[in-house]
């Protein structure tokens, strides 16, 4: 169960959009936005609002491979997998950082909840390639060596 | 309105809808998954395509018919295109057919011989899905789904519900209720559309039958079955008899072939209805209180009104469902009737997926006790029937069991939408003239229509009625209600298109030409009935003498 603030404040972002079923997406990003993930119980209870069937809510939802219904690390690292990128060899640079992590396709985000990695298929930045993000901050022209250094770097921010 | 070349013939068409339709009036049966009349056009599955004098290709469900048109269906493209659309759904399907729930009568299957599909060149690497066995209703096996979306659009447009949707994309999408959950932790009301639609095993009937055959094998059990009005207009689809042919007789004579001790008739249990839910409606009426009075014979409906309209529960009637006052008398006589030591196991033969619930809903239980055992669905009753080697068609009817054998025409109508209102007016009229009885049979009550609307003048008072079929014209007519938009006197509501006659354990298919067989069958069976109002039914007045003296709210009304 949510606390009463995640609800408040999604019924505040839902004021912002209007309660139709044409502003499912906008909302739904807001509240991913706000807690970088979208809670389960927070679409069941925006598709109510809406007036959508929760069935429906979650067609949407799971459609768009940027909704997670996991909450993610404080740090999430995006390494593109485009063509630009992938040619550029970034696939290393996933297995690196997939082996310090000790995370998998399948295991994304880490226990501390500090860092979770995805792969995006284009950041639209291929002149930099191969190239990541971590929480939309642009990593350029990586090796597997920058990626580590920049977990251990993010290890000693946080 | 024009006309159309279809492989080189010319056809009228008038107000059709789609180019499907004028095809199909051509007496082409061209293939379709996706494709029912009364849901909107979703044109995924491609199996109708037909090509134009210029060689394009175009599904026919969504093109909308132009005067003029020349249009071939069945060409070497169009041949090869639609054995590689099935080639590629085989491919992807969990092809156990001979295990399946739907073997015999799935539509995939069918097409796949009638195209000639012999071989699939593609391995199926989809990952196998756990069952959804959770329901009391139905079974859904998303292996066997096709992704036709009928199940999707029914749930929704018919049913104003929307349980089921598709989740995902691509090679990963599934039909699937909210963040993947099991049925029965959703809002789903087991009114069993979905598998009445559903081409394939995705979604089936949870059955019973087996419980039911070893109970027929325990001496020391007294099997009884009570029979819903429905199921006699059905149950001969699957035995070549034609379709909307009463064969209670029949059916009757098969079950104690099968081995039922004695075999009555919901429609007693209808006529009890009638007699409590009239006496309720005067009763509100008189005092002006809680009006509209809701039917409470459908779970579906129920259901649904407890889900999405809480505020507005309390209107349901409080009277049981005829299966389950049914059930209630039936057990209190056993109590009663020492000279049996048997154990009386009462098995309730429906068209309905739902009323497997409704029996385990602890306020229609007696004193804590189950009323009705066992529900089988008119389709589980067609599979016991033919498991035990006997053909439907060639039985010779036998009559049902005394004293609950006997009903009246009221108690039939109550498988089609309207008949519940039909059945409670004559009691309320309380007039079996022949002139009276078409008078309200005229009132605007009978027919497919989702919402029906009429009024009755009772004595001085005029009574306004609703009777809806379908939940989601359920749902336009409860907005309606809680907005005060309408002030209705009596609701009825079956949550099935046209009534029970198309329930969600019926056998399939059930097209508008069923619907409207099996709907004239029900009236047919009122027709021949000598008796037509409930409180002429003589059994019904010996039993408020007898048996139920002092004891109608224990046995025909919730119990708290």
């Amino acid at each position: 169960m949510l606390d009463q603030t995640y609800y408040d404040k999604t019924d505040e972002i839902i004021a912002s959009h209007g309660a139709e079923s044409a502003s499912l997406i906008p909302i739904i990003q807001d509240i991913q936005n706000e807690y970088r993930y979208l809670a389960p119980e927070l679409l069941a209870y925006v598709a109510d609002k809406l007036g959508i069937s929760e069935a429906k809510a979650y067609s949407v939802a799971t459609f768009y491979e940027n909704f997670s219904f996991e909450p993610k690390g404080k740090y999430v690292i995006k390494v593109c997998d485009g063509t630009a990128c992938h040619v550029r060899k970034s696939i290393p640079i996933l297995e690196r950082l997939y082996s310090e992590l000790g995370l998998s396709k399948e295991k994304v985000t880490t226990d501390d909840m500090l860092f979770t990695l995805e792969t995006v298929s284009c950041l639209g930045a291929c002149g930099l390639a191969p190239v990541l993000t971590v929480n939309d901050k642009v990593y350029p022209k990586m090796t597997p060596d920058d990626a580590s250094a920049l977990i251990v770097e993010l290890r000693g921010e946080a | 309105m024009g006309y159309m070349i279809i492989n080189n013939r010319r056809y009228e068409f008038t107000d059709e809808k789609n180019v499907l339709s004028v095809i199909r009036k051509a007496g082409i049966d061209l293939p379709t998954f996706c494709y029912h009349s009364e849901l909107s056009t979703y044109g995924a599955c491609r199996m109708c395509v037909v090509e134009d004098e210029r060689g394009k290709v175009f599904a026919s469900c969504s093109e909308t018919p132009r005067d003029g048109m020349k249009i071939y269906t069945n060409t070497p493209r169009l041949q090869h295109h639609r054995k590689m659309i099935l080639e590629l759904l085989l491919a992807a399907h969990c092809r156990d057919c001979t295990t399946c729930r739907k073997n015999g009568v799935c539509t995939l299957q069918k097409l796949a011989l009638q195209l000639g599909i012999h071989e699939i060149r593609f391995e199926n690497n989809k990952p196998m899905l756990p069952l959804d066995t959770s329901s009391d209703c139905i079974v859904r096996d998303p292996n066997k789904c096709i992704l036709c979306g009928d199940c999707v659009r029914t749930c929704d447009e018919i049913q104003g519900i929307g349980i089921l949707d598709f989740a995902f994309r691509g090679s990963k999408m599934q039909v699937t209720p909210a963040f993947n959950k099991n049925l029965s932790e959703t809002d789903c009301v087991g009114c069993g559309q979905c598998r009445v639609v559903c081409p394939t095993g995705a979604i089936t009937i949870q059955e019973n039958v087996t419980q039911v055959w070893n109970l027929l094998a325990d001496k020391n059990v007294r099997v009884v079955a009570e029979i819903a009005p429905a199921v006699r207009v059905a149950i001969g689809d699957k035995f070549n008899i034609p379709k909307g042919e009463n064969t209670i007789g029949k059916l009757v004579a098969a079950l104690r072939r099968i081995g039922f001790d004695e075999i009555y008739d919901t429609n007693f249990g209808a006529d009890l209805t009638v007699m409590e839910e009239s006496k309720e409606l005067v009763e509100r009426i008189e005092s002006g209180e809680n009006l509209p009075l809701f039917t409470s014979c459908c779970p579906g409906w129920v259901k649904f009104c407890e889900n999405k309209y809480p505020d507005l529960a309390g209107h349901i009637s409080t009277c049981r469902s005829p299966q389950q006052m049914f059930g209630a008398v039936l057990k209190e006589e056993a109590r009663e009737n020492r000279e049996d030591t048997r154990k009386t196991v009462l098995v309730s033969i429906m068209p309905c997926t739902a009323k497997k619930g409704e029996i385990k809903r602890p306020e229609h239980f007696t004193d804590g006790e189950q009323d009705v055992d066992y529900v089988l669905t008119t389709n589980e009753v067609t599979r016991m029937i033919k498991e035990e080697g006997i053909d439907l068609k060639m039985v010779e009817p036998e009559a049902m069991d005394m004293p609950f054998g006997i009903s009246s025409g009221a108690g039939a109508i109550f498988g089609v939408t309207g008949g519940v209102t039909e059945a409670v007016l004559r009691r309320l009229l309380n007039s079996n003239k022949a002139d009276v009885l078409q008078d309200i049979s005229f009132t605007g009550i009978r027919g497919a229509e989702g919402i029906k609307e009429a009024s009755v003048m009772l004595g001085e008072r005029e009574v306004k009625i609703a009777v809806v079929n379908g939940l989601a014209n359920a749902g336009r007519v409860m907005d309606r209600i809680r907005a005060g938009k309408a002030d209705y006197d009596f609701v009825e509501v079956m949550a099935c298109k046209r009534g029970c006659i198309a329930g969600g354990g019926q056998p399939v298919p059930i097209g508008p030409r069923t619907k409207k067989a099996r709907m004239d069958g029900i009236y047919k069976v009122d027709r021949t009935a000598q008796i037509k109002l409930s409180n002429e039914n003589p059994i019904i007045m010996t039993l408020y003498d007898g048996l139920l003296k002092g004891r109608e709210h224990k046995l025909l009304h919730n119990q708290k």
